[in-house]
């Protein structure tokens, strides 16, 4: 099976689009908000939204496990990384995020040993070629890359590798949804489930979705195809009185999850008493950190953090932005003071931030085309 | 036999031994070699002028007298070459220095004639690799009917630079009548891409083994000269060229897009891409459209010509998968905008920054 070509087919997406609007025209306006970066990003890349009817509005949620790093731990890591004999090995999405006054970018092109890697296990063989260097991995990300993160701490404990450590700041995907559905104001309809993180944990941890809130969710693929289906089965479900957890993305997720990654997170991280996220404030039990177990990898452990608690420069809106209250074009610095090359926030940053993903694909709306002569 | 017989016999032993050209037998480049003396020279020679040498290259002046005949005006151009790794799949650094500078001149409607090549060389570079490179650049430079007429070398310390480091220019004739430019562009006009897009970008990614894909996946160096004059041939009335080297095919419609203040429209189910590519950008999260590509150019055209063009392009080699992929509009003017196979939309804006890939 071609995944990515039968994914964008795009008969079978015109097929979903009369679907959609079809059920649409029988129901109120309807608010949805997909909670996943990589969504957002997907909706956007494909124009997606351009395709939907007017009455259906896509609330960009705060899945973007980059956005909602605070400033504070930006500059913990650039601490961390200015340290002589320090290789920071990080993903490349990590390099341009603004800290209080300085990003990954900034301290690399002054000459900090600064590494983008594409896993964690990269930055444990860097650690095992280079053993005068003290490797540490910023990690980042929700319970989708958590598992890699684990498998390397225990790779590392294993081996015995003394110079290297992790810098987590791996969150959860529920209590940031819980701390959004509680927010005063927020009106939604639905939830188009998150697609990665749901092959590590399943679908049963968003029962409380229907259970306590009395809203359809639906885990969704990233493809324009899995998109549109996702959004056509909350409008079905809406259409026929239901509120359950449906799962459009069967290909890839299990009910039941990944047990086995469930269980390495259990050997090797607990959860936070607290954590601050960028625009939601401090949520509890929401973040991860490694098990005394696993001191001796802990970067936390290792080096002196500054800590300091970083605030938002007055004029960003990114907590608004993260929580769906606003859309980014209502944030009173989009496209003025805060672009992708002069980000003030971290929505604007990531590709994944509703921001950025906005002003780079989204600005426009195009009229109907015109065919072009082809042979 | 006297001693002043001996004495010039050893004499004339010495003098023929000065005259005899000098002997390169280093393994490795010293800053001997950048000194401008003796083993200079022999570097010259026995390295450079001995692979593309000939014809003005060996007069060894100071510079070339070239003759520059009446109907036509000179196009100009320069490029700097610092790729690494600097041999990988389908080509070298040295196939780079040459087809880089040679796209500039074609797209200008130029033929490429004449080309300067410059090297500034690590100390410690194996000779052996530099010869390599040396003859990639003959051969290239065969391949596209150029002659080099001049070049220059120099040697810096240990870890004052990467290797090696080319610089290219390029002279190239074009008729005096020649009108081509982003003024020319109408809305309307037919966008043309000469090949598959984000060989080059990709195959040096992979290259590099930082990532552990395996896949068969060549650079697209090469000469596009052939194709750009069937074009000009065949559709006289073409308004634009470039080549879309760094920043992809992206960044040149945006550079038309606000140097013609159009609006420029691509049509996603029109891009051809290898699946090896579109494989590869997919598992790093990046965009063909901004790939860089070594062997490609993108042609605008009047619309009632496009198939013209495109059969012209198809029947040369370096063109045989050209295709139109978009076309010229005044509704977003100084914006690109790709339309998706079912009717969605996005904007394709210019790069910022270096391809960061996605992480979740």
């Amino acid at each position: 099976m071609k995944f990515v070509s039968e994914f964008r087919d795009p008969e079978a997406a015109k097929i979903l689009i009369a679907e959609i609007a079809e059920l649409a025209a029988d129901q109120p306006a309807r608010k949805f908000m997909e909670a996943c970066g990589g969504h957002t990003h997907a909706i956007y890349r494909h124009g997606i939204e351009s395709l939907l009817p007017d009455s259906i509005e896509m609330v960009h949620g705060p899945g973007c496990p980059v956005c909602v790093i605070p400033m504070g731990r930006i500059d913990d890591a650039i601490s961390i990384a200015s340290q002589d004999g320090v290789t920071m090995c990080c993903f490349g999405d990590l390099m341009r995020v603004p800290g209080g006054s300085s990003t990954l970018l900034e301290a690399k092109a002054k000459g900090a040993d600064i590494r983008v890697v594409y896993s964690p296990l990269d930055a444990l063989a860097i650690a095992e070629n280079e053993p005068d260097r003290n490797v540490v991995f910023f990690a980042v990300g929700f319970e989708t890359t958590a598992p890699s993160t684990a498998i390397t701490a225990m790779q590392a404990r294993e081996q015995g590798v003394s110079n290297f450590s992790i810098f987590c700041n791996h969150v959860t995907i529920v209590p940031p949804m819980k701390a959004i559905l509680d927010s005063p104001g927020m009106e939604l309809d639905g939830f188009l489930g998150p697609g990665h993180v749901s092959t590590v944990i399943g679908t049963a941890p968003y029962q409380f979705v229907s259970r306590e809130y009395g809203l359809p969710l639906v885990t969704t693929g990233f493809e324009p195809v899995d998109i549109l289906q996702g959004v056509a089965m909350l409008l079905r479900q809406l259409d026929e009185g239901r509120a359950e957890v449906e799962n459009q993305y069967k290909r890839v997720v299990r009910d039941g999850g990944n047990p086995s990654a469930l269980k390495m997170l259990g050997e090797v991280f607990e959860l936070r008493p607290h954590f601050e996220w960028r625009g939601l404030g401090f949520i509890a039990q929401s973040a991860l950190t490694l098990k005394d177990e696993f001191a001796d990898w802990d970067a936390e452990k290792h080096f002196e953090l500054p800590g300091v608690r970083v605030a938002d420069p007055k004029a960003c809106q990114c907590g608004e932005v993260l929580k769906g209250a606003i859309r980014p074009w209502e944030c009173k610095v989009f496209g003025t003071a805060c672009t992708p090359e002069t980000p003030i926030g971290t929505c604007m940053v990531s590709s994944e931030g509703a921001c950025a993903a906005y002003f780079n694909y989204g600005r426009f709306r195009a009229k109907k085309r015109i065919p072009v002569t082809t042979e | 036999m006297s001693a002043e017989d001996d004495r010039n016999k050893v004499l004339a032993r010495i003098e023929e031994w000065r005259l005899r050209p000098p002997k390169m037998t280093d393994e490795v480049i010293t800053m001997a070699h950048g000194a401008g003396g003796k083993a200079s020279q022999a570097l010259t020679d026995a390295v450079f002028r001995s692979t593309y040498g000939g014809g003005e290259l060996d007069r060894l002046d100071d510079g070339a007298v070239l003759d520059i005949p009446d109907d036509s005006s000179v196009v100009f151009t320069t490029d700097a070459f610092v790729v690494t790794p600097r041999v990988f799949p389908g080509g070298s650094i040295g196939d780079l220095a040459v087809n880089g500078t040679v796209n500039d001149l074609a797209v200008m409607g130029a033929t490429p004639t004449w080309l300067s090549v410059a090297v500034v060389l690590e100390e410690g570079l194996p000779l052996a690799e530099l010869r390599t490179f040396v003859a990639d650049i003959a051969t290239a430079a065969t391949a596209a009917n150029v002659t080099v007429v001049a070049g220059d070398t120099k040697v810096v310390e240990r870890g004052a630079a990467d290797g090696c480091y080319f610089t290219t220019s390029g002279i190239g004739l074009r008729k005096n009548d020649l009108s081509l430019g982003a003024e020319q562009v109408r809305p309307g006009d037919a966008v043309i891409i000469s090949g598959t897009f984000g060989d080059h970008g990709m195959a040096i990614m992979l290259a590099r083994g930082d990532l552990n894909l395996d896949a068969t996946l060549n650079s697209d160096t090469a000469s596009v000269h052939q194709a750009t004059a069937a074009l000009m041939a065949a559709v006289p009335e073409t308004r634009w060229m470039r080549d879309p080297t760094r920043g992809g095919v992206a960044s040149a419609c945006n550079e038309l897009a606000v140097a013609a203040n159009v609006g420029v429209s691509l049509f996603e189910e029109t891009f051809p891409v290898l699946p090896a590519v579109s494989g590869a950008c997919e598992l790093l999260g990046l965009d063909p459209l901004y790939v860089a590509n070594e062997g490609k150019f993108i042609a605008v055209v009047p619309a009632a010509k496009a198939n013209t063009a495109v059969e012209a392009l198809r029947s040369v080699d370096v063109s045989s998968r050209a295709t139109v992929i978009g076309e010229i509009n005044d509704e977003h003017a100084g914006m690109v905008v790709a339309h998706t196979p079912f009717g969605g939309s996005r904007i394709v804006d210019m790069l910022v920054g270096a391809p960061l890939p996605r992480i979740c």
